[in-house]
């Protein structure tokens, strides 16, 4: 019974990223209708900066966790007003080619300089160590991430459902036409939403560096299942994809525990459930 | 009607003699280095080894004497059957000579078959299982650097004479794993320990930490690490998060290679014991070498023991080949050339590939060293102990080789 509190954990541990990362492709498919494959890249490159912040300017992780995202969230709007926004308007395959083809540039680039094996980013400090929670030993690192990414979830969410600023955007996808007739300047929300979805894939990367190998394909070995996340969740939707998102961690590190070898299929063996009951997703609205 | 007869047979003699003299002038070779080019493993084999094979035909001087030596190499991504159409194509299209490389042991079994019924010549560096030289052994494989029986018998006897005698294994889901696991256990329960418990996992698994939840719930003296590369790193690196070595288990690499020890840092991987038949530090002609090696190579890196094993088994072959004075395209004939001539080069010294396919040489128990003890970027290891290839390797009276029942 302890070994399987623990399992929980973990899974949640993980679900955090399934979390992040689902919740910045909703963000980007919900605000510019693009499905966005460069997901896995951009998350890689936020662990890469954090790498290079650390070791090339002695920048600490903790500025990090501001300065990647925000360093790799310009490379995406860079991205977005120089290739994504001649997109506007046609077809979902478009962008999932042209965003596919990105990441395999990107990924491409940094294989060749660093290799696939990655380099190492220690544990912070101050977040060294761990805890013994009676039926696990609990890193202290791991709880962190469990809690900060539950609390840049809920503000992103909160941003976009309950603030003005997220009304406009919502209002800007909707109806771009008349939302510009108020004089809202709707490409640069546009530009500023991939950005920001893409800055909450880097700040995955950031917080992830510690724990896994700072890799150029970590993104790639991680978003066809965070894309299987996303489709359960429903495309698109905020909040299912946050809730989907630690759910499945929590399922696969079940079955991590009841049958491992499945633990790498359970998630895809879900979404085809899913999709055979309800074709939008979990919480996904009819298109 | 006398006349067109012997006309005929005139022809069909010089037609042989001709045949013949192009035979014995065959002077092209090609060799095929088939490896994982992007994924878990390609640091450790991958364009490193490509350019292993370079560096071994250059240096073996062939060029010179009139030989046309080609290298094509290709990505098998980790998947038999992309690594059999390859094989296949290479073979049948590209009319290459010899396959070399194929880490990831699924693959590399995969490859043997076809190599067998090509009749071509397969020197494997990177593959791990014994079967290649056990079970599945062929007359066109030579299996040169290591193997799972001789990092069971080294690394895992080691462990278990140092009182680490119940043992939980963390498997790869795959041929490798399965044959490491197999072959660790025979030692272990042979010198007295006992197997507790295992999970086995899918190859590239980004998270370790349900499953070192499960070792560190068995209460094993000894995790054994049946994995390699991207997977043995994060296990080693998640272990460290999860105070597994500070709670009293001990950690057994099984399989580590530079390039891991490099990618979790000294920090982490201080202390490990584990087996290898190569280190760049080892004497003046290994560093040599890997000076050569690191200044071609696009990120610096150091060779691993699988890129040096694919230059020594390059330079043997086409040392044999040499002496053959051409032909490289029977397979068969041109091991059997290999396997008479003692192997001896400045990577791994003398050896001897046995009548199964295996190459015999020294191994080398390492611990890695502590950060302060390192000087330099790639000096990780502090030598322990050399076990001699006669008794690091499967014994001839314990193989299972079809080719020794002859």
């Amino acid at each position: 019974m302890q070994a399987l509190y623990a399992q929980l954990l973990v899974g949640l541990i993980n679900g955090s990223f399934y979390a992040l990362l689902s919740l910045g492709l909703a963000v980007i498919f919900g605000m510019l209708n693009i499905i966005n494959f460069a997901h896995g890249a951009l998350y890689m490159m936020g662990a890469f900066v954090a790498y290079f912040l650390l070791n090339l300017g002695g920048i600490s992780y903790w500025w990090a966790l501001l300065l990647a995202p925000i360093i790799v969230g310009i490379f995406g709007m860079i991205l977005e007003r120089t290739m994504l926004k001649f997109l506007t308007g046609l077809d979902h395959l478009y962008g999932l080619l042209l965003t596919f083809g990105i990441a395999l540039i990107v990924q491409g680039v940094f294989q060749n300089f660093f290799g696939s094996s990655g380099l190492p980013y220690a544990i912070p400090d101050q977040l060294k160590g761990g805890m013994n929670l009676g039926f696990m030993f609990l890193p202290i690192y791991r709880g962190w991430v469990v809690i900060f990414s539950l609390v840049v979830c809920l503000a992103t969410w909160f941003l976009i459902e309950k603030t003005r600023l997220g009304a406009y955007l919502r209002a800007a996808t909707e109806n771009p036409t008349l939302v510009r007739a108020f004089g809202i300047n709707v490409p640069r929300m546009i530009t500023l939403t991939y950005g920001l979805g893409v800055g909450l894939a880097a700040l995955a990367g950031v917080l992830s560096a510690p724990i896994n190998q700072v890799r150029p394909l970590m993104g790639a070995d991680l978003i066809i299942v965070v894309f299987a996340v996303v489709v359960i969740g429903g495309m698109g939707s905020i909040m299912g994809s946050i809730i989907t998102g630690f759910a499945l961690g929590v399922i696969e590190g079940l079955t991590k525990y009841f049958y491992p070898e499945a633990s790498n299929t359970v998630v895809f063996v879900l979404m085809v459930l899913v999709l055979l009951v309800k074709p939008t997703g979990l919480t996904g609205r009819a298109a | 009607m006398k006349k067109s007869i012997a006309s005929l047979l005139l022809g069909t003699a010089l037609a042989v003699t001709t045949a013949g003299a192009a035979f014995a002038q065959d002077k092209t070779v090609k060799i095929g280095a088939l490896s994982d080019q992007s994924g878990l493993y390609a640091d450790l084999g991958g364009p490193g080894s490509t350019l292993a094979a370079q560096m071994a035909v250059e240096d073996s001087g062939l060029a010179a004497k009139g030989w046309k030596i080609d290298i094509i190499s290709g990505d098998h991504q980790n998947k038999p059957d992309i690594g059999t159409a390859i094989a296949r194509q290479w073979f049948d299209v590209d009319k290459v000579d010899i396959i070399v490389d194929v880490p990831n042991s699924g693959v590399a079994l995969a490859v043997n078959n076809v190599v067998k019924e090509k009749n071509g010549v397969y020197i494997n560096s990177g593959a791990a299982t014994s079967d290649l030289t056990n079970a599945q052994c062929s007359p066109n494989t030579v299996h040169w650097t290591y193997d799972t029986y001789m990092l069971a018998h080294t690394t895992g006897q080691a462990l278990v004479k140092a009182g680490g005698d119940t043992w939980f294994f963390l498997t790869a889901d795959y041929a490798f794993g399965a044959a490491l696991e197999r072959d660790t256990t025979a030692v272990i329960t042979a010198n007295g320990g006992k197997v507790v418990g295992g999970v086995k996992h899918p190859l590239n698994t980004p998270d370790f930490s349900s499953f070192l939840l499960q070792a560190q719930a068995s209460k094993a003296k000894i995790i054994g690490l049946a994995n390699a590369g991207g997977d043995t790193t994060n296990t080693i690196k998640q272990a460290a998060e999860f105070g597994i070595v500070k709670g009293g288990q001990k950690l057994a690499a099984l399989l580590l290679f530079l390039t891991d020890v490099k990618a979790i840092g000294l920090e982490t991987a201080q202390g490990l014991n584990f087996t290898e038949t190569f280190y760049w530090d080892m004497n003046d002609q290994t560093r040599a070498f890997s000076k050569r090696f690191s200044e071609k190579m696009k990120n610096g890196a150091m060779p691993t023991m699988v890129q040096a094993g694919v230059y020594a088994g390059v330079r043997h072959y086409l040392k044999a080949l040499d002496g053959l004075g051409g032909n490289p395209h029977d397979g068969v004939k041109v091991v059997e050339k290999m396997k008479s001539m003692p192997t001896e080069d400045d990577l791994f010294g003398k050896g001897e590939i046995q009548p199964n396919g295996r190459t015999i040489h020294n191994a080398y128990l390492f611990e890695v060293k502590k950060p302060s003890e390192s000087k330099g970027p790639w000096d990780f290891y502090k030598l322990v102990g050399t076990v001699p290839g006669d008794q690091a390797f499967t014994p001839l009276s314990e193989s299972k080789c079809a080719l020794l029942k002859k």
